[in-house]
């Protein structure tokens, strides 16, 4: 039981971008090698009537698998001759910058940095601090996170979170339009 | 319609000097300290020149005005938190006469709304308070021409002193009390300027929008609400070096408020500069509306006021 708890624990989501050729069947004979190798569909983006310069559609893929499958996913399609235009989980985690702001260097930043990249599903993948005063005083840090798109307001509360225990302020980003 | 105006700051006075342009007349002007009452129309500019040399609009009884002939009440006091007093009273008075109300105050429709709308519903008269929501910009009159229902949210920059001071520090990598004392030199800020850079003022204007949207149970306790005072310039330039800057943006949902500083894209709408303000209406069938420009200001948020009457008189 707890092996199979395990996988289902680190299966990721993951975005692929193909390229069909606009001929009946296409969509079936690209989506097979995904489950053939371990791949669970999310959703299949399939942009009809846009065009690629060469005129194929393009389509993109939202998947799930574990980490160790999602080569073998990528090779099973492209041996079974669909074009893939990109592969990765970059084009499916929601990027979430904000700023922090107070004694941030005081305040263990190496232990604030950890406890935002504890979130599941939550990476940084970028940090810039600007201590003008040197790290005695207050200072200001830019986040660039990389978050599964459900998880984004569980890692925003983690982060007032952390900020609130320390004293600090976080300025969050606006997501404009509708969540 | 005859007007009469209590209250004679930058936007009672702009309301007495402008209301004749607009076809109305104005029959009483009270401030603090004593009133002008003509039930055929006083001399605006007799009135604003007496204010301006003796400190007060006339020698008659505050209480006068409020009891003379008028159509519709404007209410320029300033605004009060917690008991919305004397704003909420002047209302009171007014539909308790059966006549309308317009609100450039917004205590009594941020603190009191429920018991505005009450008073309201056992009245002839309406209460309507475009002045009070981002000045010159006509944010209510769109939402009651959309429907409030099919507003699902409102978000902007709805404090242009916050703006000017967080425009100009990210601009000039100045820092906070420098900046505000250029704008208190300017007069765009006040010399104590808690209210707009606490977010206290946003929060209000979202509480009305937040009042009008849902069932109207919302007051500034409701409010999640944090200022500017404490960005330094060094995390303006950590967002300017990623293309984005720092807004004190204002939300307003059926069900909720929230005012803080908030990145943005340097490109966003939201990204106004100086003491410009915009709103963003969600709407359920038309997507994002938006509508900037003036938010505060004599003349402007009169304009707001006049819009009003003009409703009023249809």
């Amino acid at each position: 039981m707890s092996a199979v708890a395990d996988v289902a624990e680190t299966r990721r989501a993951y975005t692929v971008r193909l390229e069909l050729v606009d001929e009946p069947g296409e969509l079936m004979r690209a989506l097979r090698p995904i489950a053939e190798n371990g791949g669970n569909l999310l959703s299949v983006f399939h942009e009809r009537g846009n065009l690629t310069p060469r005129g194929n559609i393009p389509v993109e893929v939202d998947l799930e698998c574990s980490p160790g499958r999602f080569d073998d996913v990528v090779a099973g399609l492209r041996d079974a001759g669909v074009t893939v235009t990109q592969a990765g989980e970059d084009g499916y985690a929601e990027e979430v910058t904000l700023l922090l702001v107070g004694h941030l260097v005081d305040t263990d930043l190496s232990d604030t940095l950890a406890t935002v990249e504890s979130c599941s599903g939550a990476s940084v993948t970028d940090f810039s601090l600007d201590a003008p005063a040197g790290t005695d005083e207050q200072s200001s840090a830019r986040l660039r996170l990389a978050v599964d798109p459900p998880q984004v307001d569980e890692v925003l509360s983690v982060v007032r979170d952390v900020a609130d225990r320390k004293g600090l302020q976080v300025v969050e980003p606006l997501v404009e339009g509708e969540r | 319609m005859k007007l009469a105006v209590v209250g004679a700051g930058a936007v009672g006075r702009s309301v007495v000097r402008m209301a004749g342009e607009y076809g109305h007349t104005v029959t009483a002007v009270a401030d603090s300290s004593g009133a002008a009452v003509d039930s055929d129309g006083l001399d605006a500019e007799a009135v604003l020149s007496r204010k301006s040399a003796r400190g007060s609009v006339g020698a008659a009884d505050p209480e006068d005005a409020l009891a003379t002939e008028y159509d519709a009440l404007v209410e320029a006091t300033p605004t009060t938190l917690g008991d919305a007093e004397p704003g909420f009273s002047h209302v009171r008075q007014a539909l308790d006469r059966d006549r309308h109300v317009v609100l450039a105050n917004k205590g009594p429709v941020a603190e009191r709304y429920g018991e505005v709308r009450r008073h309201e519903a056992e009245s002839e008269g309406e209460v309507l308070f475009e002045a009070t929501v981002a000045g010159a910009i006509p944010v209510l009159g769109t939402i009651a021409d959309y429907g409030p229902a099919q507003v699902t949210a409102v978000r902007g920059v709805l404090n242009g002193t916050a703006n000017f001071i967080l425009s100009r520090m990210a601009a000039e990598g100045l820092d906070y009390e420098h900046v505000l004392a250029e704008a208190q030199d300017l007069g765009v800020a006040e010399a104590d300027p808690a209210f707009d850079v606490e977010g206290t003022d946003a929060a209000l204007k979202c509480v009305i929008l937040a009042n009008v949207l849902g069932d109207g149970s919302h007051t500034l306790a409701d409010a999640e609400v944090s200022g500017i005072v404490d960005i330094p310039p060094s995390a303006l330039s950590l967002a300017e070096e990623d293309g984005r800057t720092v807004r004190l943006v204002g939300e307003a949902t059926p069900t909720g408020i929230r005012v803080g500083p908030r990145l943005v894209p340097m490109e966003s709408p939201l990204a106004v500069d100086g003491t410009e303000n915009i709103v963003q209406l969600e709407t359920t069938h038309a997507g994002t509306l938006a509508l900037r420009g003036r938010g505060a200001g004599g003349d402007e948020t009169a304009s707001a006021v006049l819009a009003d009457v003009a409703r009023l008189d249809r």
